[in-house]
């Protein structure tokens, strides 16, 4: 965001992994795994299933230990940073996984308001209405806020945790799978949101993704995990032209074909 | 306040043509708290001047800040000042675009009446939620004995494979500690009764008290609350994250009975594994006195089971164990019932555990209290 240009040091990259390791017991999922996010794009990671996406993501924001390597953030790497330090970076980020993890015995507003009680000392209307102001902005109707977890639908789950993901308002968004579990219209729905976040609040999105769709309607650069690594990574039409078995099968299979003429469709009528 | 430097705050000059209100500093989330309380001494001008919001001096702005700037704004046209922004850069203008769209009033929920009212209402709530727990324990116990009938009819029904991991995980498992636990207990109750006998020279008499008492009342009792404590609360808490993940839902849409997959193999199981507990509970007790009996009363081994057999009518033993089928009955009845009730979050999960156990030893002990009004009646 031009009028925020929170301080990065040394490189342009906000987060850079080096060498990552991660494994359990004798293996290794991933291996020796260099991947960077860069400001203001949507990095989508995909990959045949069990790869090892959600893991590099959780070993990305400290979930996981991890065997070897280095993290850092916003050109500081995080094992150098002291514990008060390190929840500073940690604030910085914002997670919403794949299954949503709000907290179940809480309603949407306060699900949003906890991160915020937690970590800033203002008062409780003030927080009312940025929870309001925030949930208003995922899309969610004014009635959603005062509801529990158990009353939403699988894309409203989605969107309040996406709302609690951005009530610290991060530099960085990491996504794990967020249209799974959607309809075609839901995902798409979602992924413009994802997008016009970006653009409003100048977040950074790193999006673990099984979904065509995203990669095509959403992402700025793609990375493609496989072989405990980063098989390749670019923009769109260098990830259609490498040669790899799977990747070929991947964007050029039947469900690709699906993927690329809907999205030609929504093009025609947003023109 | 007065003595803070405030690095993150407001302006407002006043000028001719009208007033300037000037935000300095980074509003953003992590300076919030700073910048609301430097709002918290606004006073909104006596007047209808225009007014400039000149954002020249901010240094840095997100969401948080831009939606404070969108408030302030709407409190000087709330007092009829015509506004006007200034020094709006790129990345503001996005944001006040963004939160001014997003802007709506919240709906919010009705204050929290006070304890007074509350305590009332919970009285009131918990009678009427007692009186759906006998509805729904009707309803349950009918459908079980549907099902009973079917299982007589037709008894390929029963699901051995399920009733053999339940007895083995509220029957054996629990061996170790009723076991334990009635030992103590039996050890306990005979130190203390040869230890008020000795008077009277009467150590042998303890023999007769403690086997009434263990065998018609404490053994089983002690082996039902510890099965509520263990199975109950542990059927609870299954078959209500069973209803949480909506897997009850799922065994009923595959032409199932919820009924009969998951409550009848549990009960079937409790009811055959609390009388065995039970045996098991008053042999360890009955064992405990007599090794105390032996090393305190000084009554060899010998006499104490002479005197058992003698003067302790098999009657006390079987009145107490016949309690055991029906304890387990209800324990299991509770269990599910309380795990049926949950709702989708964990707390009410938690609750529901907490109710099962306090309502199964509750009922565990009127049982016994029923039972013995009943032989006080049949003896006369
Ligand atoms: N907690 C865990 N313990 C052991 N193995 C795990 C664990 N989590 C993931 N794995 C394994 O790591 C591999 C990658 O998993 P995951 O990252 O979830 O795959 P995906 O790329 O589909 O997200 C899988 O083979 C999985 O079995
Ligand atoms: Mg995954």
């Amino acid at each position: 965001m031009a009028i925020n240009p929170r301080a990065i040091k040394t490189t342009g990259y906000l987060l850079e992994a080096e060498g990552l390791s991660v494994g359990f017991g004798a293996t290794n999922i991933i291996e020796n795994l260099d991947i960077q996010l860069k400001r203001s794009e949507i990095l989508g990671v995909v990959g045949p299933s069990g790869t090892g996406k959600s893991v590099l993501m959780r070993a990305l924001i400290g979930l996981l230990p991890r065997r070897a390597g280095t993290i850092r953030y916003f050109g500081r790497d995080i094992d150098k940073l002291s514990l008060s330090a390190r929840r500073k970076v940690e604030r910085r980020w914002g997670v919403l996984f794949q299954h949503g993890a709000l907290f179940s015995s809480l309603t949407v507003r306060e699900n949003v308001q906890v991160p915020m009680r937690e970590h800033m000392k203002i008062s409780q209307s003030l927080m009312d209405e940025l929870a309001e102001l925030t949930i208003s902005m995922v899309g969610l109707a004014p009635n959603a806020s005062a509801k529990l977890p158990s009353e939403l639908s699988g894309g409203m789950i989605k969107r309040a945790a996406l709302a609690r993901a951005l009530a610290l308002n991060p530099d960085i968004l990491f996504l794990d799978e967020p249209t799974s579990g959607l309809d075609p219209v839901g995902a798409a729905e979602f992924d413009e949101l994802i997008t016009s976040l970006k653009e409003t609040l100048g977040l950074s999105v790193f999006m673990v993704t099984h979904d065509l769709g995203s990669l095509y309607r959403a992402c700025t650069r793609i990375a493609v995990l496989g072989g405990k690594k980063v098989m390749v990574e670019g923009e769109l039409d260098e990830i259609l032209a490498f040669d790899d078995p799977w990747v070929q099968s991947y964007f050029h299979g039947h469900r690709a074909q699906t993927a690329q003429i809907q999205q030609a469709e929504q093009n025609k009528v947003h023109v | 306040m007065v003595a803070d430097v405030i690095n993150n705050g407001y302006r407002m000059e006043t000028g001719d043509a009208g007033l300037r209100f000037k935000p300095f500093g980074s509003w953003i989330i992590r300076n919030l708290s700073e910048v609301e309380r430097a709002l918290g001494d606004f006073k909104m001008p006596e007047n209808r001047l225009p007014v400039v919001i000149d954002l020249s001096d901010i240094e840095k702005i997100d969401v948080a800040g831009a939606w404070l700037i969108h408030r302030s704004a709407k409190k000087f046209a709330a007092a009829n000042h015509p506004i006007t922004f200034e020094s709006v850069g790129r990345g503001a203008r996005i944001l006040l675009h963004e939160v001014a769209e997003s802007d709506r009033p919240a709906e919010i929920p009705p204050p929290k009446p006070s304890t007074a009212a509350t305590l009332v209402t919970d009285t009131g709530k918990s009678v009427i939620s007692s009186v759906g727990d006998v509805r729904r324990l009707v309803e349950l116990i009918g459908s079980m004995a549907m099902i009973g009938v079917n299982m007589v009819r037709r008894p390929a029904t029963l699901r051995f494979t399920p009733i053999l991991y339940h007895l083995e995980q509220t029957g054996v498992r629990a061996i170790p500690i009723v076991a334990l636990i009635c030992f103590v207990i039996g050890a306990i109750i005979a130190q203390q009764s040869i230890y008020q006998l000795r008077d009277f020279g009467a150590e042998q008499m303890a023999v007769n008290f403690i086997g009434i008492v263990v065998l018609r009342e404490l053994g089983v009792l002690l082996t039902a609350i510890m099965v509520a404590g263990r199975s109950g609360s542990a059927f609870t808490a299954e078959v209500g994250a069973m209803k949480m993940r909506e897997e009850i839902d799922a065994v009923r849409t595959l032409a199932l009975d919820p009924i009969e997959v998951i409550i009848v193999p549990r009960l079937t199981a409790l009811v055959i594994a609390v009388p065995l507990l039970t045996f098991i509970g008053d042999m360890s007790a009955m064992t405990a006195a007599a090794i105390v009996s032996f090393f305190y009363g000084g009554v060899p081994i010998d006499l104490f089971i002479e005197r058992l057999r003698d003067q302790v009518e098999l009657l006390n033993f079987t009145r107490g164990i016949i309690k055991a089928p029906f304890m387990a009955i209800v324990i299991g009845l509770v269990a599910v019932i309380e795990g049926l009730q949950v709702e989708g979050s964990t707390d009410s999960l938690g609750r529901r555990t907490t109710s099962s156990v306090v309502k199964s030893i509750f009922l565990v002990i009127v049982i016994d209290g029923l039972f013995v009004l009943y032989y006080a009646m049949v003896d006369g």
